[in-house]
């Protein structure tokens, strides 16, 4: 039985992840073999980088790429700071009022921005952001989860630390700019590398928000470029999806450790 | 400092927060609560018609296909990915040659976006020459168009779901797997040889906390993540696989019915504070056990 177990056990786990895998692989496939040769699983069928250069013609790929880098860089940017401010009144400056504050921003773990796009819509076009990278970063920006996070961090950090260094003289914004942003740059990570593969791959609100271009993300793009109107076979259709995830996909396989440790520790609270 | 000073600049700090969570939160949430409760129309003011318009919403056929959508969906794709993520886990946790490798098998669909995975899966579920449809032509099997077909295209959306989604929830297991403690299991193992029994009895228990925080995080999931459709059936064939968020997608950027889209965003909040409470309860229940 245990003999029968400790060959089954591996094989049936071995076969699961060839399983999850496959669909990758198929991407890859599909990617380097131009034309026909990308359907069928010929060894022999012809290799080449066609796929990716059609698809790079077909759609703006590069653009698409810059506006989703600069979407993720300013949001985090604001993220960080937003988040950062609001976590230290909650975790360190006593004043009246402070629970029910703290439960008005958990009310947006629960209150997703994604059910809320309808009206959304129209606060960002009151704004005149539509179609602007902008419009598609605010309703994330006053992230609860950040708030949280950071506001966990900044309790951690022991009251004698904070006690020697206003011996010294610092105000409260040097203390929270001098020892408490420093300590808590672990979180920091954590928090950027969620957010970043979270916005990375977010499309249904920035699909609403843009209308050309200018400001699309790449997931938008690709889903443009997915639609049967534009015509492209599997073999394109793979070559774009493989550039328009690549960045990331690179990123991740770099630094797998620092990403798995990021989504437990930001998840386990 | 004196405490007025600590008061202000708390308020100082907090201002750019509530300020971006008033418009895109409390403001969103209070809006579609008043027109869901008023009849607009272009020329004329807003009149209240109460509860009228939740009583369309509720009759409406399409909505009635999307909520019984949704709650399939869910019933599949919750238990599906929470069970696979534990016995992904459970797979990863051992030492053995290649458990990287593995581990990156299960965890590198969940970083690529729900776009990607679903242009990944057109490949499996393309009517004539699609991979599924073709190994079955190999049995002699004329394979279904799985995603043109009423029968079978919630189904095959709920596969991608899993396919994307059990990889992620094995991380948070393997965390909570890795906590356990050496001398429980080295005691379990004394106590009881068999390895369901041990799993049954003591490894399922301690990893109760986390089967709730995933299981919800799932069923969330559920409700806010419809970008697959988008490329795999948008909602079709007739609506057989609309979901409710697609559903309100619709109903305010295609066909502009702003009244009946602050409807269902409502209905999509009272689910969603189900789900909260429903963890808040279990997870005290789970925690004083």
């Amino acid at each position: 039985m245990t003999r029968l177990h400790r060959f089954l056990m591996p094989f049936a786990g071995w076969t699961l992840a060839l399983l999850w895998i496959t669909p990758l692989l198929l991407l890859a496939w599909g990617s380097i073999h131009p034309g026909a040769g990308a359907m069928q699983l010929d060894p022999f069928a012809p290799v080449g980088l066609d796929n990716f250069r059609a698809a790079w013609r077909v759609a703006p790929f590069a653009r698409y790429l810059l506006n989703t880098v600069a979407l993720v860089t300013l949001l985090v940017a604001l993220q960080f700071t937003v988040c950062t401010l609001a976590a230290y009144a909650l975790a360190r400056l006593p004043f009246r009022g402070r629970g029910l504050v703290f439960a008005l921003v958990l009310l947006q773990l629960m209150v997703m921005p994604e059910v809320l796009i309808s009206e959304n819509y129209l606060v960002v076009a009151r704004l005149g952001l539509i179609d602007h990278v902008l419009g598609i970063a605010l309703p994330y920006v006053s992230s609860a989860f950040g708030i949280f996070l950071l506001r966990q961090a900044f309790l951690m950090v022991p009251q004698e630390l904070e006690d020697a260094a206003r011996v010294e003289g610092l105000g409260r914004l040097a203390l929270l700019w001098r020892v408490y942003i420093p300590l808590a740059r672990p979180t920091y990570l954590a928090y950027a590398l969620v957010s970043i593969s979270y916005h990375w791959n977010n499309f249904l609100w920035p699909l609403v928000v843009t209308n050309t271009e200018a400001s699309r993300p790449v997931t938008v793009g690709m889903a443009l470029f997915a639609s049967p109107e534009t015509g492209v076979d599997w073999g394109v259709l793979s070559a774009g999806t493989l550039l328009s995830v690549g960045p990331l996909l690179i990123a991740f396989l770099l630094f797998q450790r620092q990403f798995m440790q990021s989504f437990m520790n930001a998840g386990l609270k | 400092m004196r405490p007025r000073h600590t008061t202000a600049l708390a308020w100082l700090l907090l201002l750019p927060a509530l300020v971006l969570l008033s418009a895109f939160t409390y403001w969103p949430m209070a809006a579609s609560l008043w027109r869901s409760l008023h009849m607009e129309a272009p020329g004329v003011p807003p009149t209240f018609v109460g509860g009228e318009q939740l009583a369309a919403l509720v009759d409406d056929p399409v909505f009635r296909q999307a909520l019984r959508n949704n709650l399939w969906y869910a019933a599949v794709t919750v238990p599906l990915s929470v069970g696979l993520a534990l016995g992904m886990a459970l797979w990863v946790n051992g030492k053995f040659a290649g458990r990287g490798l593995m581990r990156l098998a299960f965890f590198t669909p969940t970083i690529l976006p729900m776009v990607a995975a679903a242009n990944v899966w057109l490949f499996f579920y393309a009517p004539d020459i699609g991979l599924l449809n073709r190994a079955l032509a190999a049995f002699g099997v004329a394979g279904p168009n799985w995603l043109g077909d009423t029968a079978t295209a919630l189904p095959a959306v709920m596969v991608v779901t899993v396919w994307k989604e059990a990889g992620f929830f094995m991380i948070f297991y393997l965390a909570a797997l890795q906590s356990l403690s050496p001398d429980q299991l080295d005691a379990a193992r004394l106590e009881a040889p068999s390895r369901w029994f041990r799993f049954r009895h003591v490894v399922w228990p301690l990893v109760a906390p986390t089967t709730l925080f995933v299981a919800v995080n799932a069923l969330i999931n559920a409700v806010k993540l419809v970008d697959h459709l988008f490329v795999l059936t948008r909602g079709g064939p007739s609506n057989a696989s609309t979901l409710l968020l697609y559903h309100l997608y619709e109903a305010a950027f295609k066909f502009h019915d702003t009244g009946y889209a602050a409807t269902l965003t409502l209905v999509l909040l009272a689910l969603l504070a189900a789900c909260s409470a429903g963890q808040f309860f279990l997870s005290r229940r789970i925690h004083y056990r």
